[in-house]
């Protein structure tokens, strides 16, 4: 069995973050806020596609795809007065999107207590993105289990 | 200096302290107005950041008035601390908004308040009322001149209810300003909430359900007085003279009702309980109520 790693979008986003003194990973959280992609139209009209992110304190959702050949794409949506959160969703969907199913599984469940940001935005609200990651790997897990 | 109070309405003229609350005529005329600050207090961390009241400073409940390690608030030295880097004085008019109907602009309001901050005021309506009314924004950085906040140590006792004086104050007024379902034990947190860890669900006995939301208009600001006082007066039977505690989650939703009972009617003896639900939901022998009554104070052990 080989050690788990990190994909390496990943991991540059978390050097990214630890690069920068803390008041500036906040200023790159809130631009990883703005670069949250919209989700495609058919996700708007079918809001049953989405699973509520409960860890989280403002509405947010995602929803995972697994294409034929194995490749996943996260979906996430939050509303713009949830910036942080905005935030960690667009973290994910772009770290995650685009991995092997095999990759996605083996992102270490406490990669959002690596980003440097404990302090900056607390534990608490931290949890929120840890619950976004679980959800989304075991979305994952649950496509490819057929 | 103080900035002269706005009595430019008739709702807050009926208040018990109608100095406490500004509208958003009255602070935008005066913006840049030496002895007055704004603050801006939410829930997101963020959110200041994406557009603020044009030299507003932030103070983050989580990250600045909690202290890191113990489950409390800073300290005197702390505080003078955050202050002085954030530009204020000691005799600043301090006006604080926020999201989420000002729930942690009450809340710092109330941490304010443990240190005797004279001047602090609300927003009325807050944050969202601001924008919808197309009010300006901004996301220039402010840099205020660093002051020297004096060191005042923080005065729990008249404010402030640790689970102790919870315990001994039962059978005097309990307000639970939690949502119903958190109120009668389906849930331990709010609906669409984290759960921050209540182990058991309900509520302290004999308090009584009065959702913090009851003293919010449509818009966003507080009822006039007198809808207030057939809410907490008439029908839960608060009187003057009561000493009164309230609660939630975690105490930024009480810091609101606080807010309601002792500035906007005039209660004297109102407590904020900031271990709230999620420690008294944890601890070990303490009484639960279940379901949507009251529920009865047990017999003194």
């Amino acid at each position: 069995m080989t050690e788990p790693q990190l994909p390496s979008v990943l991991a540059e986003i978390r050097d990214e973050f630890l690069e920068l003194e803390e008041p500036d990973r906040l200023q790159l959280l809130l631009d990883f806020s703005r670069e949250l992609p919209e989700a495609p139209a058919r996700y708007a009209d079918h809001p049953e596609l989405y699973e509520r992110v409960a860890e989280c304190q403002s509405p947010v959702f995602i929803a995972v795809e697994v294409d034929p050949h194995g490749i996943v794409t996260l979906h996430a949506t939050a509303p713009a007065e949830a910036p942080t959160t905005r935030g960690f969703a667009s973290i994910l969907v772009q770290g995650m999107s685009g991995l092997t199913t095999e990759d996605v599984l083996a992102i270490p469940g406490d990669y959002p207590q690596t980003l440097g940001l404990s302090r900056a935005v607390s534990p608490l609200r931290l949890a929120g993105m840890t619950g976004m990651l679980m959800r989304a790997q075991r979305q994952v897990k649950a496509l490819t289990a057929l | 200096m103080p900035v002269e109070p706005d009595t430019s309405s008739a709702k807050f003229a009926a208040y018990a302290d109608p100095q406490r609350l500004v509208t958003a005529d009255w602070l935008e005329d005066r913006l840049g107005s030496p002895g007055l600050v704004v603050v801006e207090s939410d829930e997101d961390v963020l959110l200041y950041e994406t557009g603020h009241i044009p030299g507003a400073v932030k103070i983050d409940w989580h990250t600045e008035l909690n202290d890191p390690v113990v489950r409390d608030y800073l300290d005197g030295e702390g505080f003078a601390r955050l202050l002085s880097a954030k530009g204020i004085a000691r005799d600043d008019t301090v006006v604080i908004y926020g999201d989420k109907n000002n729930w942690w602009a009450a809340y710092a309001l109330w941490v304010f308040s443990l240190f005797g901050h004279e001047d602090v005021r609300l927003l009325d309506g807050g944050r969202d009322l601001w924008i919808a009314q197309g009010r300006p924004l901004t996301t220039d950085p402010v840099v205020r001149t660093p002051t020297e906040y004096p060191v005042v140590e923080r005065d729990d006792s008249a404010l402030r209810a640790f689970r102790e004086d919870v315990l001994a104050h039962l059978g005097s007024p309990l307000i639970d300003v939690r949502s119903p379902e958190e109120y009668s034990g389906e849930r331990t947190h709010m609906p669409d909430y984290p759960d921050e860890g209540a182990l058991r669900g309900g509520h302290i006995p004999t308090a009584r359900s009065v959702p913090w939301k009851r003293a919010v208009a449509d818009d966003g600001t507080f009822k006039p007085r007198a809808e207030l006082e057939q809410i907490y007066r008439d029908e839960v039977g608060l009187k003057d003279g009561d000493a009164i505690i309230a609660y939630c989650r975690i105490g930024e939703r009480s810091s609101h009702t606080w807010f309601v009972l002792q500035h906007l009617l005039g209660f004297e003896d109102v407590r904020n309980y900031d271990g709230s639900w999620t420690e008294w939901g944890s601890s070990v022998r303490v009484p639960i109520a279940t379901g949507p009554e009251p529920g009865e104070a047990p017999a003194h052990r």
